[in-house]
């Protein structure tokens, strides 16, 4: 009999996963600004993104958030997005910081590339705008699900002073004893929801209400296949000739660049839908909709290595 | 649905990136994308049939070389749980990124070549796991299908297994007859083994007990960050914000901060959400005291009858984890809980050697994936126990201070 109490009283006491990450993600959030001088954290509007500031401002409820977010704005984003982080950033009381992708090219800092994609350009940006405020430590809500070299990130992954990964030469990570230690000129990226996949991601957002940018939702859109992908009719984004315009029910997965990011059919207008849907789905997110992670099978480790968040 | 932490390791070859990307595949964790590319690949390097390894093999080197560099991180869940595979690699380096992987897990996966039996590495981390009391442990006797599924075989190395296990500290162990490239007792029960009456490694997986392996008694909140809003409303409120390392903890309860030893009670455990009636690890919560002390990141609330040692002097098995040797004499940065000091090597005790577990008292340094004992001091206190009695506060990291690299875990032994 009592065998079976004390089991009774141990299943009072285990948190669900969901749970379990968010506490494991606070637990980072302010691991990071007990021990580093200038954190930021990077908010691009994306979902991933709006619940790692969501998380943040739980971490230190009922004081604010205190770091600033920091924006690359490619100058190819969906204005809903736009107009999102522009509502986060009051609504939480934070600083925002913007690099313009825009006023480098404008500049001649950076030379866009022939096929119009910003990505690869955005990362002497994002450099830049971490030198230029100090910030020695950046949070990203990168997920070692979404894709292979990320599964071989650590959590705190440092950045040499040309912002350069090395993924042979990486500190151990043991217990939840994070190392945040600097060397001159080297930066952090942080990575608080390393262990969350876009499933628990959509489940908490669902939990939480976490809000999120207007086109995560199904909704009617003009659209063209490009490549097997639905793109849409965007300033940066036109149809080619024999590229067909329709309108359809649509959602996006992702956020990122509007002429690299691909909508999905979807009507799921709710994020209880969507979780539905991303439980049924046989295509991981950046298969479906990122033209920039189809060029080679190593892309993402390439651009980390140079210094992509 | 809770959270299952599992790591694998294995030699080289016995299959074990396989294994992964058939748990993978099978619970169907796998996209549509990532199998065809994986196909793809196969097929271009004239394989037979799809090479599930490849599914976890992620930087370019390690594809080309056809090895495993790091500990990779995979995900995938069940409608029961979800799980979180730390992969290790089996070769050099072995040591390190077991540890790694083994200080976060609740369940250690290792995996024999039915073929060769239990060797040199099987044994190697059958300790490792046992150094780093990790509660389960399975051993995946892999390859069935080459030994014509032979039961003479498998019983021969749970028995050799059985015998050397006796000499560890594992709570609870299984070994489990399965075929990672035909998926035989991997997910589905297997046909060719009808004299096999135990469990598929993925039921034992999705109903293997952890409620139990938690330490619910004995509290210990080391503090990680004091939260002091400086706006209107919250003028004199002062939380210490942390997650629980061990215990439950509730309103009302009388506690003691340490080192101080200054007593209070607790007056509010909460969240962001609002009071919690109890706290628990692995919870992030900010706790409220009825008193106005000065209380700051590395101090530990507990409570009055039930302490940790405020000890400068500890004793530890350590596993070294850089290339340049360590010494006695030499003085490292130690991070323990939320508590981030200095340590000076005062003695090696003795080198193990984790294939005979022989003591070597006679070893003068530790050298790269060495494990011993030694004696430290550090310069401020740690509150700390035995990791045997608490894997949080029993833990603990050494850095060097020139290269700011981790160069070792430790596990206290004894502190005073």
């Amino acid at each position: 009999m009592k065998v079976k109490n004390v089991t009774a009283t141990s299943l009072r006491f285990q948190l669900d996963q969901i749970s379990a990450l968010e506490a494991e993600s606070i637990f980072i959030i302010r691991e990071v600004v007990a021990e580093l001088e200038r954190p930021g954290l990077l908010f691009s509007g994306g979902k991933d993104s709006a619940v790692l500031l969501h998380l943040a401002a739980k971490a230190f409820a009922p004081a604010a958030i205190p770091f600033p977010v920091v924006h690359i704005d490619t100058g190819h984003n969906f204005q809903e997005v736009l107009d999102f982080r522009d509502a986060e950033v009051a609504r939480r009381g934070v600083r925002l910081i913007v690099g313009s992708v825009q006023d480098a090219i404008d500049a001649g800092d950076v030379v866009e590339e022939r096929n119009g994609s910003r990505n690869r350009i955005q990362t002497p940006v994002l450099l830049d705008t971490i030198e230029s405020h100090q910030l020695n430590a950046l949070m990203g809500g990168a997920r070692r699900d979404e894709e292979k070299a990320r599964a071989k990130e650590r959590v705190f992954s440092f950045r040499d002073e040309f912002g350069q990964w090395d993924p042979k030469n990486q500190r151990p990570e043991l217990w939840n004893l994070y190392n945040s230690r600097l060397n001159h000129g080297e930066s952090i990226r942080v990575f608080p929801l390393s262990n969350w996949t876009e499933l628990d991601i959509w489940n908490y957002i669902e939990r939480e209400n976490v809000l999120l940018p207007s086109i995560y939702f199904a909704h009617r859109r003009e659209v063209f296949d490009r490549h097997g992908m639905l793109f849409a009719v965007h300033p940066f984004c036109q149809p080619r000739e024999n590229e067909i315009v329709r309108t359809e029910m649509v959602r996006y997965r992702t956020v990122g660049d509007a002429t690299l990011t691909a909508a999905v059919s979807s009507s799921a207008t709710t994020s209880r839908a969507i979780v539905e849907e991303v439980a049924a789905t046989r295509i991981t997110e950046r298969g479906a909709t990122r033209g920039d992670d189809q060029v080679s099978e190593a892309a993402m480790e390439d651009r980390k290595k140079e210094g992509y968040f | 649905m809770d959270l299952l932490r599992i790591a694998t390791a294995g030699s080289v070859d016995d299959g074990k990136s396989t294994l992964i990307g058939r748990l993978l595949f099978d619970s169907k964790a796998i996209f549509v994308d990532q199998l065809d590319s994986v196909e793809k690949t196969s097929h271009e390097r004239g394989s037979e049939y799809v090479d599930l390894a490849l599914l976890t093999d992620g930087l370019r080197a390690e594809r080309e070389q056809g090895i495993t560099i790091d500990v990779a991180y995979r995900y995938f869940s069940t409608p029961n749980r979800k799980f979180i595979v730390a992969d290790t690699p089996g070769h050099i380096q072995y040591t390190r990124n077991m540890v790694t992987g083994a200080s976060t897990s609740d369940l250690s996966i290792v995996l024999v070549d039915a073929r060769k039996g239990l060797v040199e590495q099987s044994r190697r981390h059958a300790f490792l796991v046992s150094l780093l009391e990790v509660p389960h442990l399975v051993i995946a006797v892999n390859k069935m299908d080459l030994v014509d599924w032979s039961q003479e075989v498998f019983e021969d190395i749970r028995r050799e297994f059985t015998d050397y296990a006796a000499r560890l500290n594992i709570a609870d162990v299984q070994v489990i007859p399965v075929s990672a490239l035909t998926g035989d007792n991997v997910v589905r029960r297997s046909e060719n083994m009808p004299w096999y009456q135990g469990a598929s490694l993925m039921h034992h997986l999705e109903n293997v007990q952890t409620a139990s392996d938690s330490n619910m008694v004995d509290v210990r909140f080391p503090v990680q960050y004091v939260i002091r809003p400086h706006n209107n409303g919250h003028h004199d409120y002062r939380g210490y914000a942390g997650q629980v390392a061990s215990g439950v903890m509730k309103a009302g309860d009388k506690v003691v901060v340490l080192p101080s030893g200054i007593p209070s009670t607790i007056k509010e455990v909460s969240t962001a959400d609002g009071p919690v009636e109890l706290a628990y690890p692995p919870m992030s919560v900010t706790v409220r005291l009825e008193d106005d002390l000065d209380v700051s990141r590395g101090d530990m609330i507990v409570r009055p009858n039930n302490q940790p040692q405020v000890a400068q002097n500890i004793e530890a098995m350590i596993c070294w984890m850089s290339d340049k040797p360590m010494k006695v004499g030499q003085k490292l940065g130690i991070k323990q809980t939320t508590k981030s000091t200095r340590a000076l090597i005062k003695e090696l005790r003795y080198g193990l050697n984790i294939n005979t577990l022989h003591r070597d008292e006679d070893a003068t340094n530790l050298t790269l994936n060495e494990i011993g004992r030694i004696s430290i001091r550090t310069t401020q206190p740690l509150l700390a126990d035995s990791y045997h009695k608490n894997r949080t506060t029993g833990g603990f990291i050494l850095i060097d201070e020139v290269t700011n690299n981790t160069v070792a875990a430790g596990m206290i032994i004894e502190a005073s």
